[in-house]
């Protein structure tokens, strides 16, 4: 190709491809847009499924959770946020168990790297999409997860059972 | 319509009927004056809340919404207070009088074009018969300020963007004067009240069609190179100049800076309204009476306001759009593109009036 013709063909390529930009930011600009109106649209606002805000163990409704206590999270976590209290029983057939006193979980030590719910073996604990955790007071940031009285679901004997 | 010389002759009729000749003209320069520079100011306050909410939505945000209810109407108005009070810092080792005086070099060549601009009918100051040249000697005025700008602020990254600045406008306003001169052979002539006139039944964008639509598409181009914003705001390219020549500035100074470059803006939509869409002619449609008579009555400075944002809407979208270019890239543009576009465009265009193949 001549160098002529190259740049009579470079004019209507560029001319092309600038109409092709103004195209891409007018779409942009007829969109709806993304900001959230944050404390006015309070009761609206959900937060995406994966948002990390704090660690949580769900209980059911007999205020039966699934964690047994094993300490694998506590042992994960990269920076001790997390301990686990455990307390000793005997069971009917006589045999001595670990159960879980009381689960620390410390909300302003939290990388929120997901390691404890990745490595947890029975899915007792997962991360809540909650937001405005911020506190006057450090204490507060320490939450304990597992309700008061509750239990351990026990959940394979009555699958046993079952089948 | 409604024509705006009845007021202002009504005024002169009655400063006449108490003050000698002399006093009439001292009040009444002052008066146009005062109108002018508020007209100034509250058009910076404007563009600026204009320009923070068309980037917002172009970047799909929604832009200033906190000052001033739901669509951030004061978010301007509380900036500009907090630039007029704040310090003003005193830097060593600058040549003091150039220093002080380039600000104010910047903002008079942007109030000299804007003093001439016909708002409406009968709102218009100065109407020379040599009006086009006039507006394109002194819209590079500016340049004079940012080249003092840079020189006197002994900083490399003023200089380097002063030097820029200086590059871009002397090939830009080659542009600039060639789109405007292809619309003053199809009007035969320079004043701009005539301009308008010529326009009352037809845009020159319509009635010129082809060589008048290039024409217009390369003064806006050269107009947005000239303000130095968007893909063209070499002189202060951030990431690489800091701010360029504005640098060293602090407080109103800067501010200064800010309201020209503004104003520059208006100004360059402004004279694309007057020479390519009608100034502030309504828009008309021959043998549509009816329809020209609705038209009518809409409020000529409205017109003018109107198409002035429309053509300054059009500046943002290219702004935020494209990536700034490299020095060589804006000068490629200029003489390898636009210059032969815009000389094929004059003959063109001489062809069109000499064939008489306009409307």
């Amino acid at each position: 190709m001549s160098s002529f013709a190259a740049y009579i063909k470079s004019w209507f390529t560029g001319l092309g491809s600038l109409l092709t930009g103004l195209k891409v930011s007018m779409t942009n600009f007829l969109r709806p847009k993304v900001t959230e109106c944050y404390p006015e649209n309070r009761a609206t606002l959900k937060m995406p499924a994966r948002f990390k805000g704090e660690l949580i163990m769900p209980h059911d409704a007999n205020n039966e959770h699934n964690c047994t206590a094993c300490g694998i999270c506590q042992m994960n976590c990269p920076n001790n946020t997390i301990k686990v209290i455990t307390d000793t029983i005997e069971t009917e057939e006589g045999k001595k168990k670990k159960i879980l006193k009381s689960y620390i979980y410390k909300l302003g030590q939290c990388s929120f790297c997901s390691m404890c719910v990745n490595t947890c073996p029975f899915n007792a604990i997962t991360f809540a999409p909650t937001y405005e955790n911020a506190l006057f007071t450090r204490s507060k940031l320490i939450h304990q997860l597992n309700n008061e009285g509750s239990r351990l679901k026990e959940k394979k004997k009555k699958e046993e059972a079952a089948s | 319509m409604f024509d705006f010389k009845i007021v202002t002759d009504w005024i002169d009729q009655t400063l006449r009927s108490y003050l000698p000749d002399f006093g009439v003209l001292v009040i009444e320069l002052i008066l146009v004056g005062i109108a002018l520079l508020a007209a100034y100011a509250v058009f910076a306050i404007i563009l600026i809340w204009f320009e923070r909410k068309i980037c917002a939505w172009f970047q799909c945000r929604l832009g200033p919404n906190r000052v001033g209810g739901r669509w951030g109407l004061l978010q301007t108005v509380a900036d500009t207070i907090k630039i007029l009070v704040k310090e003003l810092i005193p830097i060593n080792h600058i040549d003091k009088f150039l220093f002080y005086l380039a600000p104010f070099i910047v903002i008079l060549g942007s109030m000299l074009s804007f003093g001439a601009l016909p708002f409406g009918k009968g709102l218009h100051a100065i109407d020379f018969n040599i009006g086009v040249f006039y507006f394109i000697a002194v819209s590079s005025l500016g340049v004079l300020g940012v080249l003092l700008a840079g020189w006197s602020s002994n900083n490399k990254f003023s200089m380097i963007g002063a030097m820029r600045s200086g590059a871009q406008m002397v090939s830009y306003e080659l542009s600039i004067g060639l789109s405007l001169l292809t619309m003053v052979i199809f009007a035969g002539t320079m004043q701009v009240s005539q301009l308008v006139n010529q326009q009352a039944d037809m845009w020159f964008i319509f009635k010129g069609h082809i060589p008048a639509f290039i024409a217009f598409v390369i003064y806006l181009i050269a107009g947005h190179a000239e303000t130095s914003r968007g893909p063209f705001d070499l002189p202060e390219a951030e990431s690489e100049l800091t701010a360029g020549y504005h640098t060293e500035y602090s407080g109103i100074q800067f501010g200064f800076y800010y309201l020209a470059e503004y104003l520059n803006m208006f100004i360059i939509a402004a004279i694309a309204t007057t020479i390519f869409l009608g100034g502030w002619q309504p828009f008309h449609i021959p043998g549509w009476d009816g329809f020209n008579q609705v038209m009518d009555y809409i409020p000529t400075p409205l017109w003018f306001i109107g198409k002035t944002f429309f053509c300054i809407f059009l500046s943002l979208w290219v702004r935020w759009t494209f990536p700034r270019l490299r020095i060589d890239q804006l000068l490629r543009l200029e003489w390898k593109y636009l210059l032969p576009l815009n000389l094929l465009n004059i003959l063109l265009m001489a062809l069109v009036v000499i064939s008489g193949w306009h409307f």
